[in-house]
């Protein structure tokens, strides 16, 4: 009984895995592609152009994917 | 009952680790190459911009720019505007490549040049002429 809920639990987390390799990022495209045009635009004002944009750190980890 | 209550908190915790691996992860934009080819197409966007104003050159929904109303271009201009458009286009695709491969995903390249060709569209400035489903629309 146990076995096979480890079973289905591991299942689940392989396909998970299969799963990222083979999507397209559509959000992280978005948000890539906007702070690429508003910096090639210069759309936010006020920002100092020699201050190198500090990256926003994600709040919650996510794992690497490989 | 003891067996039933673990055994689904086991799934539960499955399911629940399945949707946190799957959490989209940002994309590196922060690479060489893309800070040149940021940097030279934010330096001929000085140069852009009138032609955009003008509706001489508009947004293409293949994420690049085309010249919509050659008259529309200054007699000075005239000479180097083809070169000009050249120049940003292949910036603009080299960028999206790059992106793809920066991301160590090169077949992603048809999907970052989608997401940019709507995203510039999106951004661009009213009375900018863009390409919509069936043909230039004035924004």
């Amino acid at each position: 009984m146990i076995k096979n809920i480890g079973l289905i639990f591991f299942a689940s987390l392989l396909a998970a895995c299969v799963t990222i390799n083979i999507y397209f990022p559509a959000a992280a495209a978005d948000k890539a592609a906007d702070k690429i045009i508003d910096d090639v635009w210069q759309l936010k004002n006020g920002q100092n152009k020699d201050a190198a944009p500090a990256a926003t750190p994600d709040a919650t980890p996510v794992p690497e994917t490989k | 009952m003891k067996k039933i209550v673990i055994s689904f908190m086991l799934i539960f915790f499955g399911l629940f680790a399945a949707t946190w691996a799957n959490a989209e992860a940002d994309l590196d934009v922060n690479t060489p190459a893309i800070n040149a080819l940021k940097s030279a197409m934010q330096a001929r966007h000085s140069q852009l911009a009138p032609h955009y104003n003008s509706g001489a050159i508009g947004l293409t929904k293949d994420g690049l720019i085309a010249i919509h109303d050659a008259t529309a271009v200054p007699l000075k201009d005239r000479g180097g505007i083809n070169s000009l458009v050249a120049a940003e286009n292949a910036d603009r695709s080299a960028l999206y490549k790059e992106i793809a491969s920066a991301n160590k995903h090169p077949e992603w390249e048809g999907g970052i040049r989608d997401t940019f060709a709507g995203r510039w569209i999106n951004k661009a400035q009213a009375g900018w002429w863009v390409q919509g489903a069936g043909g230039w629309v004035k924004k």
